[in-house]
Protein backbone atom coordinates (compact mmCIF):
# COMPACT_ATOMS: atom_id res chain seq x y z
CA UNK A 1 0.00 0.00 0.00
CA UNK A 2 2.61 2.60 -1.30
CA UNK A 3 2.32 5.89 0.56
CA UNK A 4 1.17 8.67 -1.87
CA UNK A 5 0.82 11.76 0.45
CA UNK A 6 0.83 13.76 3.65
CA UNK A 7 -2.97 14.65 3.34
CA UNK A 8 -4.39 16.87 6.05
CA UNK A 9 -7.59 15.31 8.40
CA UNK A 10 -9.19 18.39 8.77
CA UNK A 11 -9.34 19.89 4.90
CA UNK A 12 -7.83 17.20 2.46
CA UNK A 13 -5.36 19.80 1.32
CA UNK A 14 -2.25 17.27 0.23
CA UNK A 15 1.11 17.28 0.46
CA UNK A 16 4.41 16.05 -0.10
CA UNK A 17 6.07 12.70 2.11
CA UNK A 18 7.99 15.14 3.30
CA UNK A 19 8.90 16.31 7.61
CA UNK A 20 6.00 17.89 7.38
CA UNK A 21 3.34 17.55 10.16
CA UNK A 22 0.41 20.16 10.27
CA UNK A 23 -1.61 21.71 7.65
CA UNK A 24 -0.57 25.47 6.14
CA UNK A 25 -3.78 26.20 5.33
CA UNK A 26 -6.22 24.93 8.59
CA UNK A 27 -3.44 23.93 11.09
CA UNK A 28 -5.11 20.54 10.87
CA UNK A 29 -3.00 17.58 11.62
CA UNK A 30 -1.41 15.74 8.64
CA UNK A 31 -1.83 12.25 7.75
CA UNK A 32 -0.17 9.80 5.58
CA UNK A 33 -2.61 9.10 2.73
CA UNK A 34 -1.72 5.66 0.57
CA UNK A 35 -2.81 4.41 -3.28
CA UNK A 36 -4.78 1.75 -3.48
CA UNK A 37 -3.35 -1.58 -2.63
CA UNK A 38 -2.27 -3.61 -5.73
CA UNK A 39 -2.29 -7.03 -4.67
CA UNK A 40 -5.62 -9.11 -3.42
CA UNK A 41 -5.99 -10.55 0.18
CA UNK A 42 -4.27 -14.10 0.07
CA UNK A 43 -1.44 -12.45 -1.35
CA UNK A 44 -0.80 -9.77 1.34
CA UNK A 45 -1.52 -12.68 3.70
CA UNK A 46 1.35 -14.76 1.88
CA UNK A 47 3.74 -11.59 2.29
CA UNK A 48 2.99 -11.21 5.88
CA UNK A 49 3.20 -14.72 7.10
CA UNK A 50 6.73 -14.86 5.47
CA UNK A 51 7.98 -11.64 6.73
CA UNK A 52 10.57 -11.29 9.30
CA UNK A 53 9.49 -11.77 12.99
CA UNK A 54 9.19 -8.20 13.93
CA UNK A 55 6.72 -4.92 12.73
CA UNK A 56 8.44 -4.93 9.14
CA UNK A 57 6.07 -7.94 8.41
CA UNK A 58 3.79 -5.22 7.82
CA UNK A 59 5.55 -3.37 5.47
CA UNK A 60 3.10 -3.10 3.18
CA UNK A 61 1.12 -0.49 5.37
CA UNK A 62 3.53 1.70 6.30
CA UNK A 63 4.94 4.90 5.04
CA UNK A 64 8.81 4.06 3.78
CA UNK A 65 10.47 3.58 0.54
CA UNK A 66 11.37 0.03 1.37
CA UNK A 67 11.84 -1.15 5.40
CA UNK A 68 15.03 -1.20 6.96
CA UNK A 69 17.06 -3.93 8.14
CA UNK A 70 15.91 -4.09 11.90
CA UNK A 71 18.87 -2.97 14.31
CA UNK A 72 16.46 -3.28 16.97
CA UNK A 73 13.91 -5.48 16.48
CA UNK A 74 10.30 -4.16 17.61
CA UNK A 75 6.86 -5.81 17.85
CA UNK A 76 5.65 -9.32 17.23
CA UNK A 77 4.93 -8.92 21.31
CA UNK A 78 2.44 -11.84 22.64
CA UNK A 79 -1.47 -11.82 23.05
CA UNK A 80 -2.19 -13.47 26.23
CA UNK A 81 -5.66 -14.54 26.85
CA UNK A 82 -6.22 -14.07 30.66
CA UNK A 83 -8.68 -16.18 31.94
CA UNK A 84 -8.13 -15.67 35.48
CA UNK A 85 -8.30 -11.88 34.94
CA UNK A 86 -11.73 -12.45 33.15
CA UNK A 87 -13.35 -14.49 35.53
CA UNK A 88 -12.37 -12.19 38.26
CA UNK A 89 -14.15 -9.52 36.65
CA UNK A 90 -17.08 -11.54 35.50
CA UNK A 91 -15.95 -11.65 31.75
CA UNK A 92 -15.73 -14.66 29.33
CA UNK A 93 -12.95 -13.70 26.94
CA UNK A 94 -10.17 -11.19 27.56
CA UNK A 95 -6.71 -11.07 25.90
CA UNK A 96 -3.77 -8.89 27.47
CA UNK A 97 -1.52 -6.83 24.62
CA UNK A 98 1.68 -7.50 25.92
CA UNK A 99 3.79 -4.14 24.83
CA UNK A 100 6.19 -4.74 27.82
CA UNK A 101 8.28 -7.59 25.78
CA UNK A 102 9.56 -4.52 23.17
CA UNK A 103 13.03 -3.76 23.16
CA UNK A 104 12.58 -0.53 25.63
CA UNK A 105 9.23 -2.05 27.15
CA UNK A 106 6.66 -0.03 25.65
CA UNK A 107 4.53 0.63 22.20
CA UNK A 108 6.74 3.37 21.73
CA UNK A 109 9.23 0.90 20.22
CA UNK A 110 6.60 0.62 17.13
CA UNK A 111 6.38 4.68 16.53
CA UNK A 112 10.24 5.40 16.60
CA UNK A 113 10.49 2.68 14.75
CA UNK A 114 8.77 3.65 11.80
CA UNK A 115 9.63 7.86 12.44
CA UNK A 116 13.26 6.82 12.55
CA UNK A 117 13.42 5.07 9.52
CA UNK A 118 11.35 7.64 7.50
CA UNK A 119 13.76 10.34 8.93
CA UNK A 120 16.76 8.22 7.89
CA UNK A 121 14.98 8.13 4.24
CA UNK A 122 14.28 12.00 4.45
CA UNK A 123 18.03 12.55 5.09
CA UNK A 124 18.12 13.57 9.11
CA UNK A 125 20.93 13.51 10.58
CA UNK A 126 19.85 14.20 14.42
CA UNK A 127 16.99 12.49 16.37
CA UNK A 128 15.07 14.31 18.86
CA UNK A 129 11.31 13.92 20.91
CA UNK A 130 9.40 15.38 23.50
CA UNK A 131 8.09 13.02 25.88
CA UNK A 132 6.64 11.94 28.47
CA UNK A 133 9.33 9.08 29.00
CA UNK A 134 8.68 5.96 27.14
CA UNK A 135 9.53 7.35 23.77
CA UNK A 136 12.65 9.02 25.55
CA UNK A 137 13.35 5.38 26.34
CA UNK A 138 12.62 4.07 22.73
CA UNK A 139 14.05 6.85 20.56
CA UNK A 140 17.33 7.24 22.95
CA UNK A 141 17.79 3.04 22.06
CA UNK A 142 16.52 3.18 18.38
CA UNK A 143 18.86 6.04 18.35
CA UNK A 144 22.09 4.04 19.32
CA UNK A 145 21.58 0.87 17.63
CA UNK A 146 21.10 2.99 14.00
CA UNK A 147 23.71 5.51 15.01
CA UNK A 148 22.88 8.40 15.15
CA UNK A 149 23.13 11.27 18.28
CA UNK A 150 19.87 11.85 20.30
CA UNK A 151 18.31 14.60 21.93
CA UNK A 152 15.51 13.72 24.06
CA UNK A 153 13.24 16.34 26.03
CA UNK A 154 11.75 15.40 29.12
CA UNK A 155 9.61 16.96 32.04
CA UNK A 156 12.45 17.09 34.70
CA UNK A 157 10.09 15.78 37.14
CA UNK A 158 10.15 12.50 35.77
CA UNK A 159 10.28 9.15 37.14
CA UNK A 160 14.03 8.47 37.89
CA UNK A 161 13.52 4.93 36.02
CA UNK A 162 12.86 6.49 33.08
CA UNK A 163 15.67 9.37 32.77
CA UNK A 164 18.26 6.24 33.85
CA UNK A 165 16.76 4.03 31.41
CA UNK A 166 17.18 6.95 28.51
CA UNK A 167 20.76 8.37 28.97
CA UNK A 168 22.18 4.87 29.81
CA UNK A 169 22.02 5.04 26.09
CA UNK A 170 24.54 7.77 25.33
CA UNK A 171 21.49 10.51 24.42
CA UNK A 172 21.61 14.11 25.27
CA UNK A 173 18.56 13.76 28.48
CA UNK A 174 17.39 17.81 28.72
CA UNK A 175 15.07 18.06 31.45
CA UNK A 176 12.87 20.93 31.41
CA UNK A 177 11.14 23.04 34.04
CA UNK A 178 7.46 22.11 33.43
CA UNK A 179 5.31 19.91 32.46
CA UNK A 180 4.87 17.67 29.30
CA UNK A 181 3.00 20.06 27.81
CA UNK A 182 5.73 23.15 28.07
CA UNK A 183 8.14 20.29 26.88
CA UNK A 184 6.07 20.14 23.87
CA UNK A 185 5.16 23.42 22.97
CA UNK A 186 9.30 23.98 23.42
CA UNK A 187 9.93 20.88 20.94
CA UNK A 188 7.25 22.46 18.82
CA UNK A 189 9.26 25.50 18.46
CA UNK A 190 12.35 24.18 18.35
CA UNK A 191 11.90 21.46 15.36
CA UNK A 192 10.99 25.21 13.73
CA UNK A 193 14.19 26.27 13.92
CA UNK A 194 16.37 23.11 13.71
CA UNK A 195 16.05 22.02 9.95
CA UNK A 196 18.39 19.03 10.47
CA UNK A 197 16.64 17.52 13.30
CA UNK A 198 14.04 15.01 13.49
CA UNK A 199 11.67 15.29 16.20
CA UNK A 200 10.46 11.98 15.81
CA UNK A 201 6.64 12.76 17.69
CA UNK A 202 6.73 16.96 16.12
CA UNK A 203 7.84 17.31 12.44
CA UNK A 204 8.18 13.26 11.91
CA UNK A 205 4.44 12.97 13.44
CA UNK A 206 2.93 11.47 10.63
CA UNK A 207 5.06 9.06 10.16
CA UNK A 208 5.65 8.05 13.86
CA UNK A 209 2.01 7.53 14.52
CA UNK A 210 1.58 5.34 11.44
CA UNK A 211 3.95 2.45 13.74
CA UNK A 212 0.61 2.54 16.22
CA UNK A 213 -1.18 0.55 13.44
CA UNK A 214 0.87 -2.42 13.70
CA UNK A 215 -0.35 -3.07 17.26
CA UNK A 216 -3.19 -3.83 14.86
CA UNK A 217 -2.22 -5.89 12.59
CA UNK A 218 -0.35 -8.24 15.24
CA UNK A 219 -3.63 -8.36 17.31
CA UNK A 220 -5.72 -9.92 14.49
CA UNK A 221 -2.75 -11.93 13.09
CA UNK A 222 -2.40 -13.65 16.72
CA UNK A 223 -6.48 -13.66 16.32
CA UNK A 224 -6.17 -15.77 13.51
CA UNK A 225 -7.21 -12.90 11.25
CA UNK A 226 -10.25 -12.29 13.00
CA UNK A 227 -11.20 -9.03 14.68
CA UNK A 228 -11.64 -8.82 18.44
CA UNK A 229 -15.50 -7.09 19.62
CA UNK A 230 -13.87 -4.24 21.97
CA UNK A 231 -10.59 -2.96 22.53
CA UNK A 232 -9.64 -1.19 25.56
CA UNK A 233 -6.14 1.24 25.06
CA UNK A 234 -5.18 4.28 27.00
CA UNK A 235 -5.40 7.80 25.76
CA UNK A 236 -2.85 10.53 25.84
CA UNK A 237 -2.61 12.15 22.78
CA UNK A 238 -5.59 9.88 21.64
CA UNK A 239 -3.04 9.25 18.82
CA UNK A 240 -2.62 5.46 19.64
CA UNK A 241 -6.32 4.71 19.87
CA UNK A 242 -7.31 6.39 16.87
CA UNK A 243 -4.20 4.39 14.82
CA UNK A 244 -5.17 0.79 16.38
CA UNK A 245 -8.68 1.40 14.76
CA UNK A 246 -6.93 2.90 11.25
CA UNK A 247 -5.15 -0.61 11.30
CA UNK A 248 -7.89 -2.63 11.47
CA UNK A 249 -10.08 -0.68 9.25
CA UNK A 250 -7.37 -0.76 6.92
CA UNK A 251 -7.22 -4.60 6.58
CA UNK A 252 -11.09 -4.95 6.82
CA UNK A 253 -10.87 -2.84 3.52
CA UNK A 254 -7.77 -5.04 2.61
CA UNK A 255 -10.35 -7.97 2.54
CA UNK A 256 -7.73 -9.31 5.05
CA UNK A 257 -10.43 -9.20 8.06
CA UNK A 258 -14.29 -10.01 7.77
CA UNK A 259 -16.45 -7.57 10.14
CA UNK A 260 -17.06 -4.31 11.63
CA UNK A 261 -14.87 -2.25 13.40
CA UNK A 262 -14.41 -3.22 17.75
CA UNK A 263 -15.58 -0.84 20.17
CA UNK A 264 -13.14 0.91 21.31
CA UNK A 265 -12.86 2.14 24.69
CA UNK A 266 -10.77 4.54 25.87
CA UNK A 267 -8.81 5.21 29.31
CA UNK A 268 -7.66 8.01 31.33
CA UNK A 269 -6.55 8.99 34.24
CA UNK A 270 -9.09 11.16 36.30
CA UNK A 271 -6.20 13.46 37.63
CA UNK A 272 -5.48 14.16 33.41
CA UNK A 273 -8.91 13.11 31.92
CA UNK A 274 -9.76 16.39 28.78
CA UNK A 275 -11.12 13.64 26.91
CA UNK A 276 -13.23 11.55 29.69
CA UNK A 277 -14.17 15.11 30.29
CA UNK A 278 -15.38 15.89 26.86
CA UNK A 279 -16.93 12.91 26.07
CA UNK A 280 -18.70 12.74 28.70
CA UNK A 281 -20.17 16.42 28.19
CA UNK A 282 -20.57 15.53 24.91
CA UNK A 283 -18.32 17.60 23.25
CA UNK A 284 -15.94 17.21 20.80
CA UNK A 285 -13.31 19.94 21.27
CA UNK A 286 -11.01 18.85 24.79
CA UNK A 287 -10.32 21.89 27.11
CA UNK A 288 -6.88 20.95 28.17
CA UNK A 289 -6.21 20.80 32.02
CA UNK A 290 -3.12 20.60 34.12
CA UNK A 291 -2.35 17.01 34.42
CA UNK A 292 -2.00 15.60 38.47
CA UNK A 293 -1.52 11.53 38.01
CA UNK A 294 0.76 9.02 38.72
CA UNK A 295 0.24 7.87 34.96
CA UNK A 296 2.97 10.08 34.28
CA UNK A 297 3.21 8.49 30.84
CA UNK A 298 -0.79 9.62 30.14
CA UNK A 299 -0.46 13.13 31.54
CA UNK A 300 -1.21 15.34 28.52
CA UNK A 301 -3.22 18.00 29.25
CA UNK A 302 -3.78 19.49 25.96
CA UNK A 303 -4.25 15.92 23.37
CA UNK A 304 -4.26 16.96 19.63
CA UNK A 305 -6.08 13.61 18.74
CA UNK A 306 -8.82 14.44 21.65
CA UNK A 307 -11.21 15.06 18.82
CA UNK A 308 -10.33 12.21 16.61
CA UNK A 309 -10.68 9.64 20.02
CA UNK A 310 -14.00 10.96 21.10
CA UNK A 311 -15.23 10.90 17.28
CA UNK A 312 -14.44 7.24 17.14
CA UNK A 313 -15.55 6.15 20.41
CA UNK A 314 -18.88 7.45 19.46
CA UNK A 315 -18.54 5.85 16.44
CA UNK A 316 -17.85 2.60 17.33
CA UNK A 317 -20.21 2.25 20.52
CA UNK A 318 -17.34 2.32 22.93
CA UNK A 319 -16.38 5.58 25.37
CA UNK A 320 -13.53 7.26 27.33
CA UNK A 321 -13.33 6.87 31.22
CA UNK A 322 -11.36 7.96 33.79
CA UNK A 323 -10.13 6.10 36.97
CA UNK A 324 -8.46 7.58 39.95
CA UNK A 325 -4.91 7.36 41.04
CA UNK A 326 -6.27 4.50 43.85
CA UNK A 327 -7.79 2.74 41.14
CA UNK A 328 -5.11 3.03 38.73
CA UNK A 329 -2.72 0.69 41.56
CA UNK A 330 -5.14 -1.34 41.98
CA UNK A 331 -5.34 -2.05 38.03
CA UNK A 332 -1.45 -2.45 38.39
CA UNK A 333 -2.01 -4.80 40.93
CA UNK A 334 -5.34 -7.13 39.09
CA UNK A 335 -3.58 -7.42 36.46
CA UNK A 336 0.14 -8.63 37.50
CA UNK A 337 -1.57 -11.05 40.04
CA UNK A 338 -4.00 -12.33 37.62
CA UNK A 339 -1.70 -12.74 34.32
CA UNK A 340 2.22 -12.56 35.63
CA UNK A 341 2.29 -9.13 33.73
CA UNK A 342 3.71 -6.08 35.60
CA UNK A 343 2.76 -2.90 34.27
CA UNK A 344 3.72 0.86 34.92
CA UNK A 345 0.62 3.15 36.09
CA UNK A 346 -1.02 3.59 31.71
CA UNK A 347 -1.69 -0.27 32.11
CA UNK A 348 -3.26 0.53 35.58
CA UNK A 349 -5.30 3.23 33.94
CA UNK A 350 -6.29 0.35 31.22
CA UNK A 351 -6.86 -2.72 33.66
CA UNK A 352 -8.86 -0.40 35.60
CA UNK A 353 -11.14 1.06 33.21
CA UNK A 354 -11.77 -2.76 32.07
CA UNK A 355 -12.64 -3.44 35.41
CA UNK A 356 -14.90 -0.18 35.65
CA UNK A 357 -16.50 -1.56 32.49
CA UNK A 358 -17.35 -4.73 33.53
CA UNK A 359 -18.77 -3.80 36.77
CA UNK A 360 -21.12 -1.34 34.86
CA UNK A 361 -22.19 -4.03 32.55
CA UNK A 362 -21.23 -2.49 29.53
CA UNK A 363 -19.33 -5.06 28.31
CA UNK A 364 -21.70 -8.47 26.65
CA UNK A 365 -20.18 -11.41 28.76
CA UNK A 366 -19.79 -13.30 24.99
CA UNK A 367 -17.36 -10.73 24.13
CA UNK A 368 -13.88 -11.09 23.27
CA UNK A 369 -11.97 -8.11 24.62
CA UNK A 370 -8.63 -7.06 24.01
CA UNK A 371 -6.94 -5.24 26.75
CA UNK A 372 -3.48 -2.71 25.40
CA UNK A 373 -1.26 -3.02 28.17
CA UNK A 374 1.52 -0.27 26.76
CA UNK A 375 4.74 -0.18 29.09
CA UNK A 376 6.42 -2.01 31.75
CA UNK A 377 5.98 -1.50 35.96
CA UNK A 378 10.26 -1.40 36.16
CA UNK A 379 9.76 1.75 34.88
CA UNK A 380 7.01 2.83 38.00
CA UNK A 381 8.47 1.15 40.57
CA UNK A 382 6.88 4.13 43.11
CA UNK A 383 3.48 2.77 42.84
CA UNK A 384 3.60 -0.58 44.43
CA UNK A 385 6.13 0.94 46.97
CA UNK A 386 4.26 0.15 50.42
CA UNK A 387 2.05 -2.14 49.19
CA UNK A 388 3.04 -5.11 50.71
CA UNK A 389 5.76 -6.56 53.61
CA UNK A 390 9.02 -8.10 53.03
CA UNK A 391 9.17 -10.84 55.51
CA UNK A 392 12.45 -10.54 57.90
CA UNK A 393 14.19 -13.54 59.27
CA UNK A 394 17.26 -14.94 60.15
CA UNK A 395 18.94 -17.64 58.09
CA UNK A 396 17.12 -20.26 60.24
CA UNK A 397 14.42 -23.18 59.74
CA UNK A 398 12.48 -22.06 62.91
CA UNK A 399 12.45 -18.67 62.33
CA UNK A 400 11.00 -19.37 58.55
CA UNK A 401 8.72 -21.53 59.78
CA UNK A 402 7.43 -19.25 62.96
CA UNK A 403 7.68 -15.83 61.13
CA UNK A 404 6.70 -16.82 57.66
CA UNK A 405 4.39 -19.94 57.56
CA UNK A 406 2.86 -18.95 60.87
CA UNK A 407 2.03 -15.30 59.46
CA UNK A 408 0.50 -16.56 56.16
CA UNK A 409 -1.22 -19.02 57.70
CA UNK A 410 -3.05 -16.00 60.31
CA UNK B 1 0.25 48.67 24.42
CA UNK B 2 2.84 47.03 22.04
CA UNK B 3 2.69 43.35 22.08
CA UNK B 4 5.18 41.39 20.04
CA UNK B 5 3.68 38.06 18.41
CA UNK B 6 5.82 35.20 17.58
CA UNK B 7 4.85 33.73 14.27
CA UNK B 8 5.24 29.88 13.73
CA UNK B 9 7.57 28.55 10.22
CA UNK B 10 3.87 27.40 8.89
CA UNK B 11 2.51 30.64 8.96
CA UNK B 12 5.57 32.63 7.89
CA UNK B 13 4.96 32.62 4.54
CA UNK B 14 1.19 34.04 4.90
CA UNK B 15 3.62 36.57 6.91
CA UNK B 16 5.82 37.71 4.24
CA UNK B 17 8.27 35.44 5.38
CA UNK B 18 8.18 37.53 9.04
CA UNK B 19 9.05 35.60 12.54
CA UNK B 20 7.37 37.81 14.75
CA UNK B 21 5.10 41.09 14.50
CA UNK B 22 5.19 43.95 17.09
CA UNK B 23 1.18 45.28 17.21
CA UNK B 24 -0.51 46.88 19.54
CA UNK B 25 -4.12 45.59 21.30
CA UNK B 26 -5.12 45.36 25.44
CA UNK B 27 -6.24 41.75 24.86
CA UNK B 28 -5.52 38.72 22.96
CA UNK B 29 -8.12 39.45 20.35
CA UNK B 30 -7.03 42.74 19.96
CA UNK B 31 -3.40 41.90 19.32
CA UNK B 32 -4.84 39.29 16.86
CA UNK B 33 -7.22 41.65 14.85
CA UNK B 34 -3.91 44.13 14.79
CA UNK B 35 -1.95 40.92 13.39
CA UNK B 36 -4.54 40.50 10.97
CA UNK B 37 -4.80 43.97 9.63
CA UNK B 38 -0.96 43.64 8.69
CA UNK B 39 -1.17 40.75 7.57
CA UNK B 40 -4.88 39.86 5.85
CA UNK B 41 -3.71 35.84 4.93
CA UNK B 42 -3.47 34.99 8.54
CA UNK B 43 -7.31 35.29 9.43
CA UNK B 44 -8.12 31.97 7.63
CA UNK B 45 -5.23 30.30 9.19
CA UNK B 46 -5.80 31.07 12.63
CA UNK B 47 -9.31 32.10 13.15
CA UNK B 48 -12.44 29.92 12.50
CA UNK B 49 -16.00 31.33 10.74
CA UNK B 50 -17.25 31.92 14.51
CA UNK B 51 -13.93 34.26 15.13
CA UNK B 52 -12.58 31.58 18.14
CA UNK B 53 -9.60 30.28 17.52
CA UNK B 54 -9.55 27.34 15.32
CA UNK B 55 -9.37 23.53 17.27
CA UNK B 56 -5.44 22.78 16.33
CA UNK B 57 -4.33 26.34 16.89
CA UNK B 58 -2.54 27.10 19.85
CA UNK B 59 -1.87 30.77 21.00
CA UNK B 60 0.43 31.03 24.54
CA UNK B 61 1.09 34.31 26.49
CA UNK B 62 4.34 34.52 28.17
CA UNK B 63 4.08 30.55 27.66
CA UNK B 64 0.44 29.98 29.33
CA UNK B 65 -2.27 28.56 27.00
CA UNK B 66 -4.92 31.34 26.91
CA UNK B 67 -7.59 28.13 27.06
CA UNK B 68 -6.63 28.40 30.71
CA UNK B 69 -6.85 32.65 30.84
CA UNK B 70 -9.85 34.52 29.54
CA UNK B 71 -8.77 32.93 25.94
CA UNK B 72 -9.25 35.70 23.40
CA UNK B 73 -10.40 38.26 26.22
CA UNK B 74 -7.35 38.03 28.06
CA UNK B 75 -5.47 41.01 28.99
CA UNK B 76 -2.36 41.44 27.48
CA UNK B 77 0.37 43.83 29.56
CA UNK B 78 2.94 46.30 28.00
CA UNK B 79 5.45 44.45 25.74
CA UNK B 80 4.04 41.02 26.46
CA UNK B 81 4.97 38.04 24.16
CA UNK B 82 2.26 36.00 22.39
CA UNK B 83 3.22 32.83 20.90
CA UNK B 84 1.16 30.89 18.35
CA UNK B 85 1.78 27.29 17.72
CA UNK B 86 -0.24 24.21 16.20
CA UNK B 87 -1.43 21.74 18.40
CA UNK B 88 0.68 18.84 18.72
CA UNK B 89 1.85 15.87 21.17
CA UNK B 90 2.01 12.60 21.85
CA UNK B 91 4.68 11.18 24.33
Amino acid sequence: MPADALKCKECATTYALEARYVCERCFGPLEVAYAPLGSGADELKRRIQAGPQNLWRYADFLPLDSPPRAALPTGCTPLVRADRLAERLGLREVWVKNETANPTHSFKDRVVSVALARAVELGFGTIACASTGNLANAVAAHAAANGLPAYVFIPADLEAEKILATGAYGAEVVGVRGNYDDVNRLCTELSGEYDGWAFVNVNLRPYYAEGSKTLAYEIAEELGFELPDRVVAPVASGSLFTKVARGFREWIDAGLLAGELPAFNGAQAAGCSPVATAYAAGQDVCRPVKPDTIAKSLAIGNPADGPYAIELARATGGGVDAVTDDEIRAGVRLLAETTGIFTETAGGVTTATLAKLAERGDIDPGERVVVLITGDGLKTLDVVRGTFAVHDIAPRLADFEATVLEGVAA
Amino acid sequence: MPVTVKIPAQLRPAAGGASEATVEGATVGEALEALYSSHGELRARIAGDDGELRRFVNVFLAGEDIRFLEGLATPVPDDAELTILPAVAGG
